[in-house]
């Protein structure tokens, strides 16, 4: 088939692709965003298939047979609450494509120019067609662009495979440096630089590309593990970032300008949400892709007083008779798998003419959006389902506020406390409210590690237990 | 054990102890219940319901005194009732005993161990028992009720066809309890409600209720609550000087002032002077709800209404909650089986004088034979310390638009000097780089642009299934793949292929998770 059908079916491709993601801006266009997206997909397999220079049609739809079953499958089983990891652990793949792929660029480079030393009117097939035909400039350029998609593909792979580890529970989810901390991933990016340099300029070109790849798999796996687990969201949606910017760099190596656009619609749509989230959250972008939260500036407020506990029996009571409510759920909603109960609950308060909606913060949760979709999962209806900007000023007329397993970000000490860890960031002031509710499993501090002084407030009463149980034994109270 | 609560024989008293419904918690707490015949009528109780709620009725105070273990009660007890008691008997009630010495060296003799209610420590955890606040809600109320009884207008203000009303203006002197509950009253009638108070932190609390917190421009160091367990403290001369001229300005106004200044351990301060009083209209009110401790207005006559030759309804009624027997006795009860229920631990009936917890510890006047009185500093402080407060500065137009223009000024700054920078660095690459990548390089800063301009309007809902689509979409690397396997050697094809085979992964993993999180939004 000729050059030019492929390039046109690319523009279609890259078209579409703007028009998936562009979708995404409002629910119900966005259901008509994945079949762009699909659409876009399909039609540049095919164009790629059919294109010049093709060949191995059977192993090609082996393998795509049998990713695509896997995936199949995997999607299909896994569960709302498990998102999180799964998107994590679908980034390594791409990574680890990436490096791959820069690595056979560099066999076929290494083929190519040592076939036109022997013979300079050797002929080649495909990709290795296109490498014969470069200037010696031309060839240098495309060395750096192989050792930037091997560095980029290769921290992804590793990062993704810590951050599902962390998101999973597999690994702690403090943040853990080795002793040096930032300065091994500065010695560690300075050596790689060394590295590309002397990789696109003396011999024996592989060895420094396998360097390359073990120093950007140290630093992906040491930069993730130094950040704390709080923070995953933000890594998450960086690395997916990581992911596009790599297959950029892998679009230029291989002259494809579908990839080069692709990976930089990925990798800056994953940038932005990076930046959304870090500013949701008042953190500096930077401090948080280095891992931490910075340097304290002092010891925090004390808090004193006790926290009240409260049994099925008073929260029931206290619902029966307020008319406004607003339920918080945060990430222990996720881990009790709590959000069928929550919208059961919901409904039967609903059905009594009460006022019931949901605050969600930006960040709450693993992933931003987390709730939203596991509350969609639930048949929560989306319109009752507010931001936080939304409802933050209807706090004070509300009559019950529901907490169920978020803590940061109904933290009143980020505003209160100056010295806090997370002073300054927006959070939910529940503890506006005439009551407050807090659902949760025992008397621990969040994810940030964090005293969170509205468990002390008189207002608030702690409503010890697993949040799907405890919400189970309060749903026949309700009358 | 058994629990026994008398009938109240101060004039007028119409509460009582313990309610039908307090009993039948007390009982739960494996204790016996009595009351003596009568106790409940004035709050509208008959022995009857007492009975039905499994209480028993004893005739008379001797024979219930005689016959329970802890006596509960709302004043403090008479002499008579206190002599009649034996040793190691409980008493609970009101006690006083910085005003009631001889009541507590008595009750020393007896070997009585007495629990004040009004002693309990203002802290967190004893707020279900603290009885001082939950009366003081009461009077709060009361008071704004007995001033609208006396006021002959409207609270609220109405435009009618008849005329227009102005609504009442009324101030309350004193945010604690009662001043609060007070200020929710009157504006719940419509008045338009100032408040004043020594503690300026308390001017959100006052705003929370919807009044305006009277501002006074002193410079002395703002008192801290803390210190003083969430009470007022004495202030100083200048201060208080200050404070007269404000209420002296303010009293022509004010159609309704209700004082509920109190400093624990001393007199009322005097805060309406006789010269506010006759600055007042005809017709005003003035409901001073520390009569009992001599008043804050100087015309107050304790348990008196009185009117001023110019027309000012002075009310000094001391007994605000008894006005309210029913309500004060649930509430009351309540805070009585919240002691009891501290005093019993095990929930068995047994009652543990634990001497080192701060709210027991803290209530008990007398025990064991040996005055107990006064406690030592609890443990726990009642209130957080405030921490000063930085003050937003307000902008003046000027300054604002300056502000305006300098952040411009420094935006196109920055901008600028990002577009210079990206350019001469652009050149630098053009003069080293083939033509051919930078054919790429254009395609590639576009696509970033539109990435940019694209994501900002995607709505925070749904950022999950845009990461779930992102990635999907990332899995495009395929096509470099596609383009490696039908190339070159053996090795080439393996990694190419498995490359090939983890982009499927994706592309069906991703694009099915976000159709499947996509499906699940839906309407109410």
């Amino acid at each position: 088939m000729e050059y030019g059908f492929t390039t046109a079916a690319y523009v279609v491709a890259a078209v579409l692709f703007i028009l998936s993601l562009g979708g995404l801006s409002g629910q119900e266009s966005a259901k008509r965003a994945v079949w762009y997206g699909i659409a876009a997909m399909a039609l540049a397999v095919v164009a790629t298939l059919i294109g010049p220079g093709y060949g191995n049609w059977g192993l090609t739809l082996v393998m795509l047979a049998i990713g695509g079953a896997i995936g199949w499958v995997v999607a299909k089983r896994v569960q709302m609450t498990e998102m999180p990891q799964l998107v994590a652990a679908m980034h390594s793949l791409v990574g680890l494509a990436a490096v791959l792929i820069g690595f056979n660029a560099q066999f076929e480079l290494g083929r190519v120019l040592r076939a036109r030393a022997a013979d300079a009117a050797a002929q080649f097939e495909g990709f290795a067609a296109v490498l014969a035909h470069k200037t010696p400039a031309e060839i240098a350029m495309l060395k750096v662009e192989v050792a930037l998609g091997i560095f980029i593909g290769a921290v992804t792979f590793t990062g993704s495979i810590v951050a599902f580890g962390k998101l999973a529970g597999k690994i702690d989810g403090k943040p853990r440096k080795l002793p040096g901390g930032h300065m091994l991933n500065a010695g560690a990016a300075a050596l790689s630089l060394l590295a590309v340099i002397l990789y696109s300029t003396t011999g024996a070109p592989v060895l420094w590309l396998v360097l390359i790849t073990l120093l950007a798999f140290f630093i992906g796996y040491h930069l993730i593990m130094g950040i704390g687990g709080a923070d995953m969201p933000v890594v998450v949606s960086m690395l997916n970032s990581y992911s596009g910017w790599a297959a950029a760099a892998i679009g230029f190596t291989l002259g494809n300008d579908l990839l080069i656009v692709v990976g930089a619609l990925v990798g800056s749509s994953g940038a932005i949400l990076s930046y959304i989230m870090c500013k949701a959250m008042n953190r500096n972008f930077v401090s948080v892709i280095l891992g931490g939260f910075g340097g304290e500036t002092g010891p925090a407020m004390e808090i004193e007083g006790e926290q009240v506990a409260i049994d099925a029996d008073g929260v029931a009571a206290a619902l029966n008779e307020a008319d406004e409510i607003i339920i918080v759920p945060g990430y222990g909603m996720a881990v009790a798998q709590a959000q069928q109960s929550v919208s059961e609950l919901t409904r039967k308060l609903r059905a009594k003419g009460k006022k019931v909606r949901f605050a969600i913060h930006p960040v709450a949760g693993r992933l931003p959006g987390h709730m939203n979709v596991l509350l969609a999962e639930a048949k929560v209806p989306y319109d009752i389902v507010l931001e936080m900007d939304e409802i933050n000023e209807d706090f004070p007329n509300t009559d019950v506020v529901i907490v169920i397993g978020s803590n940061d970000i109904v933290n009143p000490a980020a505003q209160e406390d100056p010295n806090s860890p997370i002073a300054g960031m927006p959070v939910l002031e529940v503890w506006k409210a005439k009551q407050v509710f807090v659902s949760k499993r025992g008397q621990g501090t969040g994810y940030s590690g964090i005293e969170n002084p509205l468990f002390y407030k008189e207002n608030t009463r702690m409503f010890y237990g697993d949040a799907k149980k405890s919400l189970d034994a309060l749903l026949p109270m309700i009358d | 054990m058994k629990i026994g609560a008398l009938k109240e024989n101060y004039e007028g008293e119409a509460r009582v102890a313990v309610t039908p419904s307090s009993a039948g918690h007390l009982k739960k707490l494996g204790h016996e219940v009595f009351v003596e015949s009568g106790a409940g009528v004035g709050a509208g109780f008959s022995d009857a319901a007492y009975q039905a709620a499994g209480v028993t009725v004893l005739p008379g105070a001797a024979a219930l005194i005689g016959d329970v273990d802890v006596v509960v009660k709302v004043r403090p007890p008479a002499e008579a009732e206190l002599r009649q008691m034996r040793r190691g008997q409980t008493l609970i009630s009101h006690f006083w005993p910085a005003q009631n010495a001889d009541l507590l060296e008595l009750a020393r003799e007896q070997g009585v161990t007495a629990i004040a209610m009004d002693m309990v420590p203002r802290i967190s955890r004893a707020q279900k028992m603290d009885a001082l606040s939950s009366m003081a809600n009461i009077a709060g109320y009361r008071a704004v009720i007995e001033a609208a009884n006396n006021f002959g207008r409207f609270f609220t203000g109405q435009v009618t066809a008849a005329g227009k009303v102005p609504p009442a203006k009324v101030l309350v002197v004193g945010a604690g309890v009662a001043g609060l509950a007070a200020i929710g009253a009157a504006v719940s009638l419509g008045a338009q409600v100032y408040a004043f108070d020594v503690r300026p932190e308390v001017a959100e609390q006052i705003e929370s209720m919807g009044a305006e917190f009277v501002y006074l421009d002193f410079a002395e160091t703002a008192q801290d609550g803390a210190a003083t367990g969430g009470y007022a403290a004495p202030s100083s001369p200048e201060f208080r000087e200050k404070q007269l001229e404000k209420f002296r300005e303010l009293a022509p106004q004010m159609d309704i002032v209700i004082t509920t200044a109190l400093i624990p351990g001393r007199d009322a301060p005097k805060l309406w002077t006789a010269d506010m009083v006759e600055a007042m209209k005809t017709g005003s009110v003035i409901v001073d709800l520390a009569a009992e401790r001599g008043g804050n207005c100087d015309l107050t006559v304790p348990d008196e209404r009185i009117v001023t030759e110019n027309g000012v309804v002075v009310i000094g009624y001391t007994d605000f909650p008894s006005r309210m027997g029913a309500q004060a006795s649930e509430l009351y009860g309540n805070n009585i089986r919240h002691m009891l229920s501290d005093l019993t631990p095990g929930k068995d009936g047994v009652l543990v004088q634990n001497m080192e917890d701060d709210v027991i510890r803290g209530a008990t006047v007398a025990h064991d034979g040996d005055v107990t009185w006064p406690p030592p500093p609890p443990k726990v402080a009642a209130i957080a310390a405030q921490k000063p407060r930085e003050k937003v500065k307000e902008l003046t137009p000027e300054e604002r638009r300056a502000k305006e223009i300098a952040d411009f000024r420094a935006q196109t700054r920055s901008q600028v000097t990002l577009l210079v920078g990206g350019a001469v660095a652009m050149l630098l690459v053009g003069l080293f780089a083939p033509a051919s990548f930078l054919s790429h390089f254009i395609v590639f800063v576009l696509a970033v642009f539109v990435g940019f301009q694209v994501i900002w309007n995607v709505s925070h809902s749904l950022h999950t299934p845009l990461m779930a689509i992102t990635n999907a979409i990332s899995s495009i690397i395929i096509v470099g793949a596609l383009l490696q396997i039908g190339s070159g050697g053996g090795l080439v094809v393996v990694l190419a292929a498995l490359s090939v085979l983890m982009a499927g992964v994706n592309i069906f993993g991703g694009f099915l998770v976000t159709r499947r999180m996509l499906a699940m939004f839906q309407k109410s």
